[in-house]
Parts: structure tokens; C-alpha cells; sequence
């Protein structure tokens, strides 16, 4: 039946404010987010323009990619960074927004934040300037990542000019093995459909083995769908969904919590909608995931080897294998649990909220750093993970095995404070991306979970965590 | 917003798909709260040979000999041509600013990142999407032929050497309107500003726990 909706649609329709003849919608935004890297162009532009914020009070603002994540009671040290998180607090003090600044408890990467501060809900649009914005879509949101005209242009209007995608639904059917993880989930979904394969669609992510993840784990792979080209990715509102969002700062309550819930409960794909592409993937065969390369879809199974582009008939594609060996230091063939590692980074958007630290910590526990590894670091995602993680006691168990435990932030995800990569070192990181010069000039990347960077960093190189559990 | 209507200029060859944001402008140049200034720092890791920084002068530095924009005559180039998935990864506009500011006006390729191609548009940054069996060819003309200009006809939805056409594009009406005519789409947007009002009202009755 033709009005048979997809979740996608569902969310589309609720915030169009009207479309023009040739199908670009202006779509209403419920939730903007806010950092200092890509919003100090927009209020500038905002400011020249002599126009207002629209909406204040939908506004979340934090700093993340910039903050230490080393002792903060001497501020920022580099004074270009520094300029721009002050920019950032000036920027939210003079148009009255809500920020949770350097020295508050709340303060995380925005990703972190937006969910745990109930800031995020079912139902909602949800924009930032930033990519991983897509991490939103966990909850039944339409949730994605915008550049800074947008964000001076839903400042300006709380709306964005936005065409529609096209509707994916990525099922992964049955059940995971024990040690497979949601970023073996997600890293095993872009290896199949590549890094190009969700551009100009909105991804569903659906299945058993989705509907089996907590928040946490349907936050990282979410996050991912960026990684796999598609601007957004979600997951239907269930049980799971509720019991997150309930009791949060931000959240709904009273009557107001029971019309949200009888509305939200509406957030999934009806029976039979219509996908203009489907694809499967069988859970059981999923293994833990280890990037050899330098494009996120650069993946193989922790028992494979590093592949040969000998073997690949597409003369770009092998060509992009020669140069990404080259890069990564790599010879094909090589086993990946012979890879050493210099330093492990376990942390970013994607894999440093409360459930993640725990599964590195149980394989960090009892055990110790290998001397072959110069700096093995964990970043929690917020202040508020930090102090959960502390009260849990996970701490100590990083710090005893030779971890170091920060403060939050973005950190060397992306390297733009002082936690980087020297040029040739290895770094296993539960980032997102491994992209060349992503955690420092020259430095190499191979993306896997949490538990698997701790494995990496006992051991000294990759190792099957079902060898270390 | 620059207007974009016919232009002309030579084509730089940069063979490789995927090409990421973080490669057109590395993330020490994101510090900046400044919208220019970005052209110098281009690609900088695959530019010069030492590292750079926002605060490292950019003519005290080696600039990597191989690398296609150090070239003559692609350093005057105002075309890009490149592999699929042009512009994925992080959404930092950064990145069109930095090739706008190199002095690029278009970009050609098989695809191009979602978001990387709706930024070009904000900035009058023409991104092209052609099939990749027309990239190739003009992959092979560009090495045939170093210095081979191409002319875009945004009107007419072209792109053409000399007299020859190479072959049309698509792009959505409203786009092309709006970067024809340099128009400020935000202003275009409030004057919409009663119905974005109604939306709300609308929103509040039916969903007040976002407001
Ligand atoms: S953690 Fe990394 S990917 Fe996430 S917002 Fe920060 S820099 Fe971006």
C-alpha cells in the first residue's frame, strides 16, 4: 500500500514547513548542537547580517575538539585553540545560549552529550556542524551533519533547504558471537557496502542483532553510517529507546512524557514500506573488525590477513590499495595479529560512553600494557562518563594495567589538541576514521572496538579478544 | 555568494577517489575563526614536505615537487578533476573554502560526498558530477595534454572543450538558481518566516515537550 512509511519518511514528513516545485523541502529543526570548530564563522555571518538566533532555546552548545585532555586548571596552552573556545563562550553568552563550558561536569564531545543530557530525543530533527552528527539517529531521530552556512542558516531560520534521500534499510539478521561488538557490527556493514555505498540514502539500521544493542551500541553504529556515505542513520524507537531517554535532564515528563511516548512509540518503518535498497548481512558471520587501510571500508576479520591488490581486477580500487599499503607500512599478506602497535587510543564519539569503557576494562583487567607500547590512553566521552567510570571503579583498572585516564574530549580522534600521532607510529584507535593524517601527520590508523584497542594494547599488536576474554 | 555562470580555466588531475576533507585541509587549520585565508594550506600534507602549521610560514616550507597543484601549469588551475566519493569524511566546510581560496571554481568527479556537496553550493563552488567513464577520459586528456582547459556553462548545464561538448550535467533547479544569481539563501528562506511561525504553533499544540 502506498502510504505504508518508512521511519525515514515518517520523520520527513512531521518537520516539512513546505516544498518547492522541484522537491527541495524546508524542513523545520528541532535539536541544534553546537561546537567551537565549526560555528565561529556562522555567528560571525549571523552578526554581519544583523540577524538574531530564531530559536535559542533548541540550542546545546560545547566545546570538545579543542579542550586538553591533561589537567584543565591552567586552561588552553595552544593560543590559536584557545581563541576559538573563547570565541565559542563569548559567541553563547552574547545571544543567551545554554553551553556546558570547559569547567563544567556536563562538558563531552557533543555526540556524548546531546543523548546523555536527554537533549536528544525520539522524533526529533537533530543538526550540527559536524559529520558524526548521524550518531542521533540511535533514537528515531533524523539526525545529520551539516557545514557552517547551514549552521548560520538554521540559526537564522531553524530551518534547513534540504532534498531527500533515498531510503536504505540495512538488516543484520540473527545474533552476534560473544566478543562481537557494535563496532564489529558497523565496521563489518561498511566493509560490504563500502564508504560510497550510503550516499544520497538514509540508512535504517534494523535486524535482530540491532534490536539486541543497547543505546550505547546503536549510537556506534549510527555514528558509522557517515563512514558508509550516508548523511544519516536510525534506528527504530523501542522499549530500549524509552528507557534511556526517561529521567534525563531534558527529557519530558508527567502528561507531557505520556504524549511523547504514545507518539514515539509510532517511530518505526511500517510492515512492507518500501526500501529502494536492502541489504543483509548475516550476523553470525560477523568477527571482530580490523581496518588495514586507509578508508574506513579498508576492513578485514582480526583472523585475516593485510589484502593484495594484485588480486583486485579495478585498476582505481588496487590503485588506492598500493598507496594505502604504502602509507600504512603495510605488505599484503601479512597476518593482521602480527601488526604492532605504538600507541592505542580508546576514546571519540563513536566508542567512549559508559558501556564502552567497561568492555575495554574487563579485558584491561588484572593484566598489563605491553613495554612494546609507548601510550595507551582512555578518554571518556563526557565528565559525567568520567565520573560513572570512577564510581564504577574502571579507572583504576585502566590506570593499575598501565592506561592513561583523561579528561574528556575529542582528543586524538582527530589530534587537534596535543594528543596525536608522530609521523610512522601505529595507533589502535575506536575512532572512526583512518584517514591519512587523521590523529597526526603521518601517523597510522587501524579502527576496531574497545575491547579489541585494549587487546591490541596487553599484547602489544592485534590479537582475537576470544584468545584474551 | 559568488555567482557562478560560465567559466573557463585549466583542469588539475587529482587521480584518487575518496578524496577526504581532512586531506584538502588537514584539522591544525580548523583552529582558525576566520572563513579565508585557506588556500596556502590546500592539501597541505600532500603539498610540502614538512609539517605546517596556522602559525608556521607557508614560504619557509618544501613544497613536495610530485604533487599535482606544485606543478606548473596546474598551480593556476581553476578546475578540479578527481575520483569518486570526492569530499567524504568530516563536514568542515573549511574544506571548499580552502579550494575556493586556492582558486578553484568547480569541481569534477564520478560522486561527491553528501555533505561536501551541499557546502560547495553555499560558496559558489560548482561541484560537477560526471559518469566515470567521462572522468577517465578526461583524465587521459589532461595527460595528454597538460594545460587542457575546459569551459562549464552552468546556464546550459555543460561542460565542453573548445567547441567540443564533453558532456551535460544535472543539477537541481533550485541550486542552480540560486548560484546563477549569487543569491543569499538565507534571506530566501525568511521570507518564509510566517509559515515557519505556523509550523511552529502547529508543533507546539501537537508535540510540546520540544519546546
Ligand atoms: S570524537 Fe572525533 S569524530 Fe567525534 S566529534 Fe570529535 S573529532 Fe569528530
Amino acid at each position: 500500500m502506498s502510504n505504508r512509511k518508512t521511519l525515514y519518511d515518517k520523520l520527513w514528513d512531521d518537520h516539512v514547513v513546505r516544498t518547492e516545485e522541484d522537491g527541495t523541502a524546508l524542513l523545520y529543526i528541532d535539536r541544534h548542537l553546537v561546537h567551537e570548530v565549526t560555528s565561529p564563522q556562522a555567528f560571525e555571518g549571523l552578526r554581519m547580517a544583523g540577524r538574531e538566533p530564531w530559536r535559542t532555546g533548541s540550542i546545546v552548545a560545547v566545546p570538545d575538539h579543542n579542550v586538553p585532555t591533561t589537567d584543565r586548571s591552567e586552561g588552553i596552552t595552544d593560543p590559536v585553540a584557545k581563541l576559538q573556545v573563547e570565541t565559542l563562550d563569548n559567541n553563547c553568552k552574547e545571544f543567551g545560549l545554554t553551553e556546558f563550558d570547559m569547567s563544567d561536569q556536563r562538558q563531552g564531545i557533543v555526540h556524548v552529550i546531546g543523548p546523555e543530557q536527554g537533549a536528544t530525543l525520539p522524533g526529533m530533527t537533530v543538526v550540527c556542524g559536524d559529520s558524526h552528527t548521524s550518531t542521533h539517529g540511535a533514537f528515531g531521530a533524523l539526525a545529520f551533519g551539516i557545514g557552517t552556512s547551514e549552521v548560520e542558516h538554521v540559526l537564522a531560520t531553524q530551518c534547513l533547504m534540504q532534498n531527500k534521500s533515498l531510503n536504505m534499510l540495512v538488516s543484520v539478521d540473527g545474533q552476534v558471537h560473544p566478543g562481537v561488538t557494535a563496532k564489529d557490527i558497523v565496521l563489518a556493514i561498511i566493509g560490504e557496502i563500502g564508504t560510497a555505498g550510503g550516499t544520497g540514502y538514509a540508512i535504517e539500521f534494523g535486524g535482530d542483532a540491532i534490536r539486541a544493542l543497547s543505546m550505547e551500541g546503536r549510537m556506534t553504529v549510527c555514528n558509522m553510517a557517515i563512514e558508509a556515505g550516508a548523511r544519516a542513520g536510525m534506528v527504530a524507537v523501542d522499549q530500549t529507546t524509552i528507557d534511556y531517554v526517561k529521567g534525563r535532564p531534558y527529557s519530558p515528563t508527567g502528561d507531557n512524557m505520556e504524549k511523547a511516548e504514545a507518539y514515539w512509540s509510532t517511530l518505526h518503518s511500517d510492515d512492507n514500506a518500501k526500501f529502494d535498497k536492502l541489504v543483509h548481512i548475516d550476523a553470525a558471520e560477523i568477527k571482530p573488525q580490523v581496518t588495514w587501510g586507509t578508508s574506513p571500508e579498508m576492513v578485514v576479520d582480526i583472523d585475516s590477513s593485510v589484502p593484495d591488490p594484485e588480486a583486485v581486477s579495478d585498476k582505481v580500487k588496487a590503485d588506492g590499495m598500493r598507496k594505502a599499503l604504502a602509507y600504512m607500512g603495510l605488505e599484503a599478506g601479512m597476518p593482521i595479529s602480527d601488526i604492532a602497535v605504538d600507541k592505542v587510543f580508546i576514546g571519540s564519539c563513536t566508542n567512549s560512553r559508559i558501556e564502552d569503557l567497561r568492555e575495554a576494562a574487563a579485558i584491561a583487567h588484572g593484566r598489563q600494557v605491553s613495554d612494546h607500547v609507548k601510550l595507551a590512553m582512555v578518554v571518556p566521552g563526557s565528565g559525567l562518563v568520567k565520573k560513572q567510570a570512577e564510581e564504577e571503579g574502571l579507572d583504576k583498572i585502566f590506570i593499575d594495567a598501565g592506561f592513561e585516564w583523561r579528561e574528556p574530549g575529542c582528543s586524538m580522534c582527530l589530534a587537534m589538541n596535543a594528543d596525536r600521532l608522530e609521523p610512522g607510529e601505529r595507533c589502535a584507535s575506536t575512532s572512526n576514521r583512518n584517514f591519512e593524517g587523521r590523529q597526526g601527520q603521518g601517523g597510522r590508523t587501524h579502527l576496531v572496538s574497545p575491547a579489541m584497542a585494549a587487546a591490541a594494547a596487553i599484547n602489544g599488536h592485534f590479537t582475537n579478544i576470544n584468545e584474551l576474554s | 555568494m559568488q555567482k557562478f555562470n560560465k567559466h573557463s580555466g585549466i583542469v588539475a588531475p587529482l587521480d584518487r577517489p575518496n578524496v577526504d576533507t581532512d586531506a584538502i585541509i588537514p584539522k591544525q587549520f580548523l583552529k582558525s575563526i576566520k572563513r579565508s585565508g585557506f588556500g596556502p594550506n590546500a592539501f597541505d600534507d600532500w603539498r610540502y614536505l614538512d609539517e605546517g602549521g596556522p602559525d608556521i610560514d607557508n614560504a619557509s616550507r618544501r613544497p613536495n615537487p610530485d604533487f599535482v597543484l606544485n606543478q606548473q601549469p596546474f598551480d593556476k588551475a581553476t578546475i578540479l578533476l578527481a575520483r569518486e566519493n570526492f569530499g567524504c569524511g568530516s563536514s568542515r566546510e573549511h574544506a571548499v573554502w580552502a579550494l575556493d581560496d586556492f582558486g578553484f571554481r568547480a569541481v569534477i568527479a564520478p560522486s561527491f560526498a553528501d555533505i561536501f556537496f551541499n557546502n560547495s553550493f553555499k560558496n559558489g563552488l560548482l561541484p560537477i558530477a560526471l559518469q566515470a567513464s567521462v572522468v577517465d577520459d578526461l583524465f587521459k586528456r589532461v595527460s595528454d595534454n597538460n594545460g587542457l582547459e575546459l569551459t562549464i556553462d552552468l546556464a546550459a548545464q555543460t561542460v565542453s572543450c573548445g567547441d567540443e561538448l564533453i558532456a551535460s550535467f544535472e543539477i537541481d533547479e533550485f541550486r542552480k538558481h540560486c548560484m546563477l544569481n549569487g543569491l543569499d539563501d538565507i534571506a530566501l528562506t525568511l521570507q518564509h518566516a510566517d509559515e515557519i511561525k505556523a509550523y511552529e504553533a502547529n508543533r507546539k499544540q501537537s508535540a510540546p515537550w520540544l519546546f
